[in-house]
């Protein structure tokens, strides 16, 4: 007979396992990724493409080289999941070279220096993401009009519908002599706009709900990003608290400046479908490893979120703040987690 | 539907035993009865090698405080008093009695019939069962006696009778609220007059609908009895998670139950104390359920103390061949045996067969730090952070996150989707903070 195993309890396990957990997040970012694949042709597939080859090849290499010890981990689908939320970070027109720079970046300091999955403070996207911002100011805040297949033959660029806004609210413009330029890209062009002309408006709601505008390849579709989020909650890979605290306090916040003067605040629905605050709520703020461990931790980690996320949008010197929020937060993560502990059984 | 509050998890039921009555298993030809089956001190043999046994005689007994009584389960000669593998994995002292017949001591009613009247006191009741040998048989086998002897600055205001069964795959007390259901109800009584309490509730898993049915039916009679269905949640039948669960209190930290006037036991050990008391038998036999996916029958045996496991595994057909582990008790909190000789003792509640098919993969990640280990905690307490600093041999850092509220019930390392040993870090940890805390009492 064979030797029997022994083992200390439980001898049975709930099958989740990490694998299952990254690889779950790479097909809810697949509905935006395709959104993205639509809009910005075939510019954004080889860009995400070499982002994620680029993530994986330096994990890869950086454990065979200088991790001699460790066992290789790409296949855990977290180098993977950097690759594609890097990618959604940028403009579809970004240099191939510069995207390899961010993976660098985002993989080798900010994930493996740190030991690896699971080690990291800070979100490896979000920090290959600022690495460019800072490092590449123009190439990274200048994107491409969205064409959808066939639409339209050449890239137009411009800035973002935020970028637009606080463009216009430092040449001291209100809110509807801004808006009053917003139109869909086929109505512009059916009444013979010039294509140039296009960058100085502003999406429609409904354009900015599905993704036609202009931004970084993930964020342009509300739509997709809400159903990533809900595979997620349902496969139990993220819960509700962070992105109901995060998008809720900018809600929040931005609904009550707005109805202090809503010709020099945007209302809380732009805050909502411009930029990347889903994006950000939905996949990179619930990132595990850097978010804090308790419900209640996440969500003050959400309204900490939240609140800088709105200050830099508003008062800030860039017209987006979600990366530059989570990642300050990130850095209150062990905080947070010493502080708001569960209730022990009858304890307080 | 009730249920406790604090973490909790649901893993797979498999009761695939729960329709199979139980059933006697035959005598068997040796028996191997360990001087020690309790949590405490090991008992004192009263009879030597070569001795002459009958059934429910008295082989040793319990001095100490924390310790119990241990009798014959059969009749014979006592060959040889030797080192055997018991559950725990060690060598322990135990007597090995060769069967001769099946005779019985005479005192001990065999009749089938049910006794209804209750006529000691509670004091000789307390007595009784300390004599008799039964300590708790839902698996920690603290001996019964000793909860039922409320302190006197406590009082005892009602009494818990746990039904539960939330270990996947066993359905020893299942079996035994079906078939014993009235005894159980005069065992309930017997322990309310023990302790001098007039209110008694006995709460049962839903997944059992027709243990609560029975029982709840059978209460009409019993009007101090309550039959609470609850909410199928691990680890239920945890004492301080069936008491929240039932009543509402929260049992401190490093408490016992009776700090907030409750006091809980087993169906099993309900149905010991029946036959304790009224029927004059002491502890030595018990239901144990046989069990596993791939094996080719499951079932639920009668079994004298001491048979070893080896003939309860042959009366379901053998084991499957490409068997794991065998498991004393339930997949989540249960030992996993050396021995196919290992004897069963008052406190193993079933015997589960793992096969390859249901292997754990044991790579471990790093931790991600996802946080379900702590949703998943029942007693509230951040196992990812116990487990480090159990590596990190971090003593102090242990007991001020509360190490020792640790029931070892398994929700976090079952959860973690990094696989990592949790409950095994905790369990070393635990064990050495405890014996930093006792060392400092003395």
């Amino acid at each position: 007979m064979n030797l029997l195993t022994i083992s200390g309890s439980p001898h049975i396990h709930g099958e989740q396992n990490v694998k299952k957990i990254m690889w779950g997040v790479v097909i809810a970012l697949l509905p935006a990724m395709l959104v993205s694949f639509w809009y910005f042709g075939i510019d954004a597939i080889i860009l995400t493409l070499t982002s994620i080859i680029s993530c994986v090849l330096f994990e890869y290499l950086i454990q065979k080289l200088l991790f001699k010890n460790q066992s290789i981990s790409i296949t855990d689908g977290s180098a993977v999941i950097t690759g594609i939320l890097l990618a959604f970070n940028v403009p579809s027109n970004l240099p191939l070279w510069e995207i390899v720079i961010g993976s660098f970046v985002a993989i080798g300091v900010a994930k493996m220096a740190y030991g690896g999955l699971g080690k990291n403070p800070f979100n490896p996207a979000l920090v290959g993401r600022v690495f460019l911002l800072i490092s590449f100011p123009v190439d990274m805040t200048t994107w491409p009009v969205p064409r959808p297949f066939a639409t339209l033959v050449d890239a137009v660029t411009g800035p973002t519908a935020l970028g637009v806004v606080k463009e216009s609210f430092m040449k001291g413009s209100t809110v509807s002599e801004i808006m009053h330029k917003s139109d869909s890209i086929s109505n512009l062009l059916a009444n013979g706009e010039h294509l140039n002309n296009l960058q100085n408006f502003i999406p429609k709601y409904f354009d900015m709900f599905v993704g036609n505008m202009g931004g970084s390849l993930g964020e342009v579709s509300a739509l997709a990003i809400i159903i990533g989020g809900i595979y997620m909650l349902i496969r139990k890979i993220i819960s509700w608290h962070i992105p109901v605290s995060y998008i809720g306090t900018v809600m929040i916040f931005t609904y009550i400046l707005w109805l202090i003067n809503p010709e020099h605040y945007l209302n809380p629905l732009f805050h909502l479908l411009a930029g990347g605050l889903l994006l950000g709520a939905v996949f990179m703020a619930t990132d595990m490893v850097t978010s804090p461990m308790t419900p209640i931790g996440m969500i003050v980690f959400g309204i900490g979120c939240g609140l800088l996320t709105s200050i830099i949008r508003i008062w800030g010197a860039y017209p987006e703040g979600v990366s530059f929020a989570i990642l300050i937060m990130n850095a209150f993560v062990p905080l947070i987690n010493k502080t708001f502990k569960t209730k022990t059984f009858g304890g307080k | 539907m009730k249920t406790f509050k604090i973490g909790g998890i649901h893993p797979a039921e498999n009761k695939l035993s729960a329709t199979s009555p139980i059933e006697v298993l035959p005598l068997p030809k040796t028996v191997y009865i360990p001087f020690s089956q309790v949590l405490g001190a090991p008992s004192v043999p009263v009879v030597e090698k070569g001795a002459k046994v009958k059934v429910g005689q008295l082989l040793a007994k319990g001095e100490a405080f924390i310790s119990a009584n241990v009798h014959s389960s059969v009749s014979g000669t006592i060959s040889k008093i030797d080192d055997i593998i018991d559950v725990s994995g060690y060598k322990r002292k135990a007597f090995v009695i060769e069967v001769e017949g099946d005779e019985w001591l005479p005192d001990i009613d065999k009749s089938p019939n049910i006794k209804n009247d209750i006529n000691l006191t509670p004091e000789e009741i307390i007595n009784k069962i300390k004599e008799m040998g039964i300590v708790g048989l839902g698996g920690a086998t603290f001996p019964t006696h000793i909860k039922l002897m409320v302190p006197k600055d406590k009082q005892a205001e009602v009494l818990i009778i746990n039904g539960v069964e939330c270990e996947p795959f066993l359905t020893s007390d299942h079996r035994l609220m079906l078939e014993k259901g009235e005894e159980i109800m005069i065992g309930t009584s017997i322990l309310m007059k023990a302790i001098g309490v007039n209110k008694a509730i006995i709460g049962i898993e839903n997944n059992k609908p027709d243990a609560i049915k029975y029982l709840q039916e059978l209460s009409k009679d019993y009007p101090n009895i309550t039959v609470q269905a609850l909410k199928v949640k691990y680890p239920q039948g945890g004492e301080k998670q069936l008491i929240q669960a039932l009543t509402g209190r929260y049992v401190p930290s490093g408490k016992l139950p009776i700090e907030v006037g409750t006091i809980v036991n087993n169906v099993g050990t309900v149905y010991a104390v029946y036959e304790a008391i009224q029927k004059n038998k002491p502890l030595f036999e018990r239901i144990v359920t046989v069990t596993g996916k791939h094996l080719n029958k499951t079932a639920n045996f009668k079994v004298r103390i001491g048979t070893p496991i080896n003939l309860l595994i042959e009366a379901v057909g053998g084991l499957p061949k490409d068997t794991l582990k065998i498991i004393s008790g339930g997949p989540m909190m249960g030992k996993a045996l050396a021995s196919l000789e290992t004897p069963v003792i008052k406190g193993m509640s079933g015997i589960v067969i793992l096969t390859e098919k249901e292997k754990i993969s044991s790579r471990q990640y790093n931790c991600i730090r996802c946080g379900k280990c702590i949703q998943a905690c029942p007693m509230g307490l951040q196992p990812y952070l116990l487990s480090l600093y159990s590596i990190k041999d971090d003593f102090e850092q242990l007991e001020q996150n509360n190490i020792m509220d640790c029931i070892e019930c398994g929700s976090c390392g079952y959860t973690c989707p990094a696989h990592i040993y949790l409950v095994d870090n905790i369990r070393a940890g635990k064990n050495k903070v405890g014996q930093i805390i006792r060392s400092r009492v003395k």
